[in-house]
C-alpha cells in the first residue's frame, strides 16, 4: 500500500485525504475502535433511557418480572460503557502508532533523497516537519475516531426516537446535526483563524526574545533594555489581546451548543407532550434526546484537531512531493574501486542567480592532500557537495576514476569518498555508537585506533563511563572540541578513499583549532585528502592550497612544505 | 508528582477574579441542570400546568446557555491572563540572569505556556467544583428523597478512594516509563537532523527499518504505560455508572411498591449522574492538568532558579571588607576625583561631537580578581591596571586568558569577587553613559539598519546615523542594500555578513561617540579585506578616546599606546610594537 497506489499520480488530492489514505492497512483496527466508541457512547445514552424506562414502568406497578430485563440491561450497561471505553481507547492509540510508524519511514525515505537540500537545512524546519509527523497521531485519536463513533451513536439515539414518535426523531437529528457539525465547524473555523494571529505575534516575540537575551549585554551598554523590554510587553499584550478575542468566541460555540440541547430536549418534549404519548415511551424519547448530546460533546474539540492536521498534512506531502535534486541514475555504472582519482573541470553549481561554483578546476589524485581556503560563502561547501555527489554539476565536468560521477550510484560514490561534513552531527547515543556508525562491523581495536589519529583515546579512556559515555542530544554533554574531534576519528574509521573534511576546526578557540589542524594534517598523511577551511594558518604540510573567492579559484599554491 | 504546584497561585493573582467567576457559573450551571431534572420530572409525570413547566424550561435553558459561555469565557480568559503574567516574569527574569539558550526561553513563552489553558481553564475549576458541587446534589438529593441520597453519599466517596487506590499502584510504573518513552519520543528527530552524517557515511538507508523498529518498540512501551494508565478512567468510569445504575434500580423496585411518587423517581434519576460528573471531568482533564503542571514547572523553575554566582550585576557599592578595606577607601578619594572629571565626558557624549572628547579620568583597577561559577582556577587573578584618560592600551593573550572578562568587569557587568575599580561608585547607567563598546561578536537585532545602528542613541538624525556608518567603513555596502539603512536585518543580523555586522557595530560606537572605548577582538573571524576596512575604522573610532582593544592578535600592538599581556587571568607588561 503506497501512495501512488491510491493515488494517480496526476491528481493532487487534499492532503489530510492522501494522510489518511495511509490508515488504511489499519483500516480494520480503526474500525474496531470506531465501534467501540460507538458502543460507549451509546451504552451512556441507553443508560438513562432504559433507567427511565425501567422507572417509568416500574410505576405501574407490574409484575417484577416485567422489571426483570431492564434491571439486569441497567447493570450491563453500567459496566459496558467503562469497559469499552477502555477498549476504544487503547485500539485507537494502538492504530494511530502503527499509521505513526508507516509516516515517519515514508517521510524518513524522502527525506534520505532530499538531503542536504538547502531548503531543509534549518534545525527548526526539521523539527516542525518531525513534530507534524508525530501529531499524526492525535489526528486518529482525537480527529477521526471521536466523529465516527458520534455519527454511529447519534443516529442510534435518532432512530430510537423516532420509532417512538418521528417528528421527536427529526427534531433530534436536526438538534444533533446543528450541535455535532455546525457548531464543530464554527470552532475550528475560528481556532484557525485565532491561530493565524497568534503565530504572527509569537514568531514576533521570539525574535524581540531571541535579541533581549542574545543582545543583552549590548543593550545593557548602550542602554537600550527597557526600549526592548516595552517591545516585548506589547508583543505580550498583543497576545493576551489574541487570546481573549478567541476566547470569547470560543465561549459563544460552547453557550450555542449548551443552547441547542436544551431546545431540543424541549422541543422533544413538547411534541411528546402535544402527542398525548403514553408515560413510558415519553419518557424514553425524552431521556434518550437528553442524553444523546453526549456523543457531540468531543465534536468541537475534533474539528480543531483535524483542522490543525490538515496544515500538517499539508507540510508532509509537500516534503513528500519535493522532486529529488540528484536522482540515481536508471543503469549506473560499475561502482568505483580504490585507488581513486577525481578531476573537476569549469565545474559550475548555481543556486538560483548565485554561482556557488564557477569554472573550478581540482585534481584529486591517490596520495595528494589539497587544501581550500576561501571566506564563508566562496563555495567550499559546495565543492564538497559536489563531491559527496548532493549537488549537481550545471556545467564543466566532474569525474571518478575517467567515468562522469554522475553516471555513477550515489551511494557507491560515497563509498570511496566521505568524510567528515560541515557541522557534522553527532546523535544523542554513547561514543562508541556515535563512532561505530561510520563503520558497524569495525572491532574495538580499529575504534581505538581511529580514536587515538583524532587524539581522542586519552580523553575517552579518562571518562568514568569511558567508550559508553552519553554525548546528549546534540552531543551537547561533550564539548565543541570533543565533538569535532569524535567527527574527525568518525571519518577517519570510516576510511575512505577520498577523504572531505569540511571546516572541521570551525566555532574553536585559536589553540584548540591550531592543535587540531595539526593532529589531522598528520593524521591524513598519505591519505587522498580534501581539507576544507576559512583559515590559512598551518597548511605547510599539504600539496596544494586552492583559494575560492566568490565561486572561482582566486589563487593555487603549492606551500613551502614540510618535508613528508 | 501531584498536578497542582503551591507555587503557582502566587504567580496566578491576575486571573483569581476570573478563576472565582467560572467556578460560580459552574455551581449555576448545576442548579439550573437540578431545576431542569425538576421541571422535566415534572412534564413527564403528566401533573399540572404543562404550559408554564415549558416555559419555564425554555428560562432555564437560556440560562444554561448563557452560564455555559459566561463560564468558557471567563475560563478562558482566565488562562491568558495567567500566561501573560507567566510570560513577562520569565522574560524579565532571563534577562536578569542570563546563561539559557535564547530559543528555550522563546519556546517557554509562547509554546511552553500553552498547557497552561487547560489547566487553568479546565483543571483547576473542575477541581473546585468536584469538591462543591457533589455536596450540593447531595443537598437537594436528600430533601427529594433521603433514600437515594443515601446511596449516593455512600457510593461517591468511593471514587476518589479508588482512584487513590489505582494511582498509587499505577503511579510508579508509568513513571518507570517515562524516560524510556521520551528516548523512544526523541529518536525520530535525532535521526532526521542527522541525515546528511548518516549519508556521507551511507548509513541512511538502513535507518528506515531502525525507524520502523523503535516506533513499534516506541508503541509497545507505551500501550503497556496505557494499559495501566487507562485503568484509573476504567475504574472511575466504572463506579460512577454502577453508581447511578444503583440508584435506578433501587428508586425502580421502591417505585414498584408503591414507596416512591413517580415524579420524585424520575427526579432523582436525573439528579444522580449530576453528583458523579464533576468527579469525572477531573479524571477526564487529569492528563491535561498534570500537562499544565509540568509546563509551569518548567517555567517555574527558571523564574525561582537559585542566583547564581559571579556574572552579577555589580550592587550599588562593593563590599569592602578585611584587608581590602584601606584600598578601597583610598580608592574612594580617586573615585570622587574620577566622577566629578567625568562629568564632562558625559555632558559632552550627550551632545555628540564627532569624537575627540576623553573620559577625563583614569579608569583603575586594584588587585581584581573575578571567578566564574563551576571554575576553579580565576578568570582574572589580581589585576591592577591604570587606563590614562586618552590613553590607547592593548591587552594581548591567548583564547581563555581572562580578555573578555577583563571587559566585562570594565563594563560593570561582573563585579570582581575582591580588589575594587575606580568606578564601582558610579551608577550604571551613568558609567555605561561614557562607554562605547564593541564586542567580538556583535549582534544585530531584527529591525533596519539604522535602528542598529541607532541602538545607543534612538533620536538620532539619518544625517548623524549615515557619518556614523562612513566613518566605520559601512556607507559602501549598507548603499548597496536594497532597502539602504531601511533595509532588515534578518533575525540576528543573518542577512548581513561577518564583516559587514562588525562594520554596523562599529558605526554604533560612533553614533555613541562616548569617551571610553572597548573593543573585542575587531578582527577576528574575518577575511583580509574585511579585516583591512575594519582595521581603518577602529583607527579612526580610537583617535581621541580612551581606548582598552583585547585581542590575540599582535598585529593590533602597532595601533598601542601600551601594550598588557594577559596569561591565564594575570597581566604582564609588555612592550608596545
Amino acid at each position: 500500500m503506497t501512495i501512488e497506489t491510491t493515488l494517480r499520480p496526476a491528481v493532487r488530492r487534499d492532503p489530510l485525504l492522501r494522510l489518511l489514505a495511509l490508515a488504511r492497512p489499519l483500516r480494520g483496527r480503526l474500525i474496531l475502535a470506531v465501534l467501540a466508541g460507538a458502543t460507549t457512547t451509546a451504552a451512556g445514552i441507553a443508560l438513562l433511557a432504559v433507567s427511565g424506562y425501567l422507572i417509568a414502568r416500574a410505576a405501574q406497578h407490574p409484575n417484577v418480572t416485567a422489571l426483570a430485563v431492564a434491571v439486569v440491561a441497567v447493570r450491563a450497561l453500567g459496566i459496558g460503557r467503562g469497559v469499552f471505553r477502555y477498549a476504544e481507547r487503547l485500539i485507537a492509540h494502538d492504530a494511530a502508532f502503527r499509521v505513526l510508524a508507516d509516516v515517519r519511514v515514508r517521510v524518513y525515505r524522502k527525506l534520505e533523497r532530499l538531503v542536504p537540500l538547502r531548503d531543509l537545512r534549518s534545525g527548526d524546519l526539521l523539527a516542525r516537519l518531525v513534530s507534524d509527523v508525530d501529531a499524526t497521531q492525535d489526528l486518529f485519536v482525537r480527529g477521526i475516531v471521536p466523529p465516527a463513533a458520534a455519527a454511529l451513536a447519534g443516529g442510534g439515539a435518532v432512530a430510537v426516537c423516532a420509532a417512538i414518535l418521528v417528528p421527536g426523531g427529526a427534531a433530534l437529528a436536526a438538534g444533533l446535526l446543528l450541535a455535532g457539525v455546525a457548531v464543530p465547524l464554527l470552532s475550528a473555523g475560528i481556532a484557525r483563524r485565532a491561530g493565524r494571529e497568534t503565530a504572527a505575534s509569537r514568531a514576533r516575540l521570539t525574535t524581540q526574545v531571541v535579541d533581549l537575551l542574545e543582545g543583552s549585554a549590548e543593550l545593557r551598554a548602550y542602554g537600550a533594555v527597557g526600549a526592548a523590554l516595552d517591545g516585548v510587553h506589547r508583543t505580550d499584550a498583543d497576545l493576551t489581546e489574541h487570546a481573549r478575542r478567541s476566547a470569547l468566541a470560543r465561549a459563544a460555540g460552547a453557550g450555542l451548543g449548551a443552547l441547542l440541547a436544551g431546545l431540543t430536549v424541549w422541543a422533544v418534549l413538547l411534541l411528546g407532550v402535544l402527542a398525548v404519548e403514553p408515560r413510558v415511551p415519553l419518557a424514553v424519547l425524552v431521556l434518550t434526546a437528553l442524553a444523546a448530546f453526549e456523543a457531540v460533546s468531543p465534536l468541537p474539540a475534533a474539528a480543531a484537531q483535524v483542522s490543525e492536521a490538515g496544515a500538517a498534512a499539508a507540510r508532509i506531502t509537500g516534503v513528500l512531493d519535493t522532486p529529488e535534486p540528484v536522482p540515481a541514475p536508471a543503469r549506473p555504472a560499475p561502482p568505483p574501486e580504490a585507488p581513486v582519482t577525481v578531476r573537476l573541470r569549469g565545474a559550475r553549481v548555481t543556486y538560483g542567480p548565485v554561482r556557488a561554483l564557477d569554472g573550478v578546476d581540482l585534481d584529486l589524485t591517490p596520495g595528494r592532500r589539497v587544501a581550500v581556503v576561501g571566506p564563508s560563502g566562496a563555495g567550499k561547501s559546495t565543492l564538497a557537495a559536489v563531491l559527496l555527489r548532493f549537488a549537481d554539476l550545471d556545467a564543466g565536468t566532474a569525474t571518478l576514476n575517467g567515468v562522469d560521477l554522475a553516471a555513477y550510484d550515489p551511494d557507491d560514490v560515497r563509498r570511496v569518498i566521505g568524510g567528515c561534513p560541515q557541522d557534522p552531527y553527532v546523535f544523542d547515543t554513547t561514543i562508541r555508537e556515535n563512532l561505530r556508525l561510520a563503520r558497524p562491523a569495525a572491532t574495538d581495536g580499529e575504534l581505538r585506533a581511529a580514536a587515538l589519529d583524532a587524539r581522542l583515546l586519552e580523553w575517552i579512556e579518562s571518562l568514568p563511563l569511558g567508550w559508553d559515555t552519553p554525548v546528549g542530544a546534540h552531543g551537547e554533554a561533550i564539548s565543541g572540541g570533543e565533538r569535532q574531534r569524535l567527527a574527525l576519528a568518525r571519518a577517519l574509521l570510516a576510511d575512505p578513499a577520498v577523504l572531505i573534511l569540511d571546516e572541521p576546526t570551525v566555532h574553536l578557540d585559536e589553540p584548540t583549532r591550531r592543535a587540531l589542524t595539526a593532529d589531522l594534517l598528520s593524521a591524513t598523511r598519505g591519505r587522498t585528502t580534501l581539507l576544507i577551511t576559512h583559515d590559512r594558518a598551518g597548511l605547510d604540510e599539504v600539496d596544494e592550497i586552492v583559494v575560492l573567492d566568490a565561486g572561482r579559484v582566486a589563487e593555487r599554491t603549492v606551500p613551502a612544505r614540510a618535508p613528508r | 508528582m501531584k498536578p497542582f504546584d503551591p507555587r503557582l497561585p502566587r504567580y496566578a493573582t491576575a486571573a483569581r477574579a476570573h478563576l472565582v467567576l467560572t467556578v460560580a457559573l459552574g455551581l449555576v450551571t448545576t442548579g439550573l441542570v437540578l431545576a431542569q431534572a425538576g421541571l422535566l420530572a415534572h412534564v413527564l409525570a403528566g401533573h399540572g400546568a404543562v404550559a408554564a413547566t415549558l416555559a419555564a424550561l425554555l428560562a432555564v435553558v437560556a440560562g444554561r446557555a448563557l452560564a455555559a459561555y459566561g463560564g468558557e469565557a471567563s475560563a478562558l480568559r482566565a488562562a491568558a491572563l495567567v500566561r501573560s503574567q507567566l510570560r513577562r516574569r520569565l522574560i524579565a527574569r532571563a534577562v536578569e540572569r542570563p546563561g539559557r539558550a535564547a530559543g528555550e526561553v522563546a519556546t517557554l513563552a509562547t509554546r511552553g505556556l500553552d498547557a497552561l489553558d487547560a489547566y487553568f481553564a479546565r483543571y483547576l475549576p473542575q477541581l473546585v467544583l468536584a469538591c462543591l458541587t457533589p455536596l450540593a446534589v447531595l443537598a437537594v438529593a436528600a430533601g427529594v428523597d433521603p433514600l437515594s441520597a443515601l446511596v449516593i453519599a455512600v457510593t461517591l466517596p468511593l471514587i476518589p478512594i479508588f482512584m487513590v487506590l489505582v494511582g498509587l499502584q499505577t503511579q510508579a510504573r508509568t513513571e518507570r516509563q517515562w524516560l524510556l518513552l521520551e528516548r523512544l519520543g526523541g529518536h525520530f528527530l535525532d535521526v532526521v537532523e542527522g541525515l546528511p552524517t548518516l549519508k556521507v557515511f551511507n548509513r541512511a538507508k538502513a535507518q528506515a527499518a531502525i525507524i520502523r523498529d523503535i516506533t513499534a518498540a516506541h508503541r509497545r512501551a507505551t500501550m503497556r504505560t496505557l494499559r495501566v494508565a487507562f485503568l484509573s478512567a476504567l475504574v472511575l468510569e466504572l463506579l460512577s455508572t454502577l453508581a447511578v445504575a444503583l440508584v435506578a434500580v433501587e428508586v425502580g423496585l421502591r417505585l414498584l411498591s408503591g414507596g416512591l411518587p413517580y415524579e420524585k423517581a424520575l427526579f432523582v434519576l436525573l439528579l444522580a449522574p449530576e453528583a458523579y460528573l464533576p468527579l469525572r471531568n477531573v479524571g477526564a482533564q487529569y492528563h491535561a492538568g498534570m500537562e499544565g503542571v509540568t509546563a509551569a514547572q518548567r517555567v517555574l523553575d527558571l523564574i525561582e532558579a537559585p542566583e547564581p554566582l559571579g556574572a552579577r550585576r555589580r550592587p550599588a557599592a562593593a563590599p569592602a571588607t578585611g584587608e581590602d578595606a584601606p584600598a578601597a577607601l583610598a580608592d574612594g578619594g580617586a573615585i570622587r576625583g574620577a566622577a566629578s572629571g567625568t562629568g564632562t565626558g558625559g555632558a559632552a557624549s550627550a551632545a555628540p561631537s564627532g569624537g575627540g572628547t576623553t573620559g577625563g579620568a583614569a579608569i583603575r583597577l586594584d588587585g581584581v580578581t573575578v571567578r566564574h561559577p563551576d571554575r576553579d582556577a580565576p578568570a582574572l587573578d589580581d589585576v591592577s591596571l591604570t587606563v590614562e584618560p586618552g590613553e590607547r592600551l592593548v591587552v594581548t593573550g591567548p583564547s581563555g586568558a581572562g580578555k573578555s572578562t577583563l571587559l566585562a568587569v570594565l563594563l560593570g557587568f561582573v563585579r570582581p569577587e575582591s580588589g575594587s575599580t575606580s568606578f564601582e561608585t558610579i551608577p550604571e547607567d551613568e558609567w555605561l553613559r561614557r562607554i562605547a563598546w564593541v564586542p567580538q561578536h556583535p549582534h544585530l537585532f531584527a529591525g533596519t539598519v539604522a535602528d542598529n545602528i541607532r541602538l545607543g542613541n534612538p533620536d538620532a538624525s539619518p544625517d548623524a546615523v549615515r557619518d556614523a556608518a562612513r566613518l566605520a567603513g559601512a556607507a559602501e555596502f549598507v548603499a548597496a542594500l536594497p532597502d539602504g539603512y531601511g533595509t532588515d536585518v534578518g533575525e540576528r543580523g543573518l542577512r548581513l555578513s561577518s564583516g559587514q555586522r562588525q562594520r554596523i557595530a562599529l558605526a554604533r560606537a560612533f553614533l555613541r561617540d562616548a569617551p571610553i572605548l572597548l573593543l573585542d577582538e575587531p578582527t577576528a573571524h574575518l577575511d583580509d579585506e574585511n579585516a583591512r576596512v575594519v582595521r581603518h575604522a577602529v583607527e579612526r573610532l580610537m583617535a581621541g578616546r580612551t581606548v582598552v582593544l583585547v585581542t590575540h592578535d599582535a598585529a593590533w600592538t602597532a595601533a598601542a599606546d601600551r601594550v598588557t599581556g594577559l596569561t591565564a587571568g594575570r597581566l604582564r607588561e609588555m612592550e608596545p610594537a
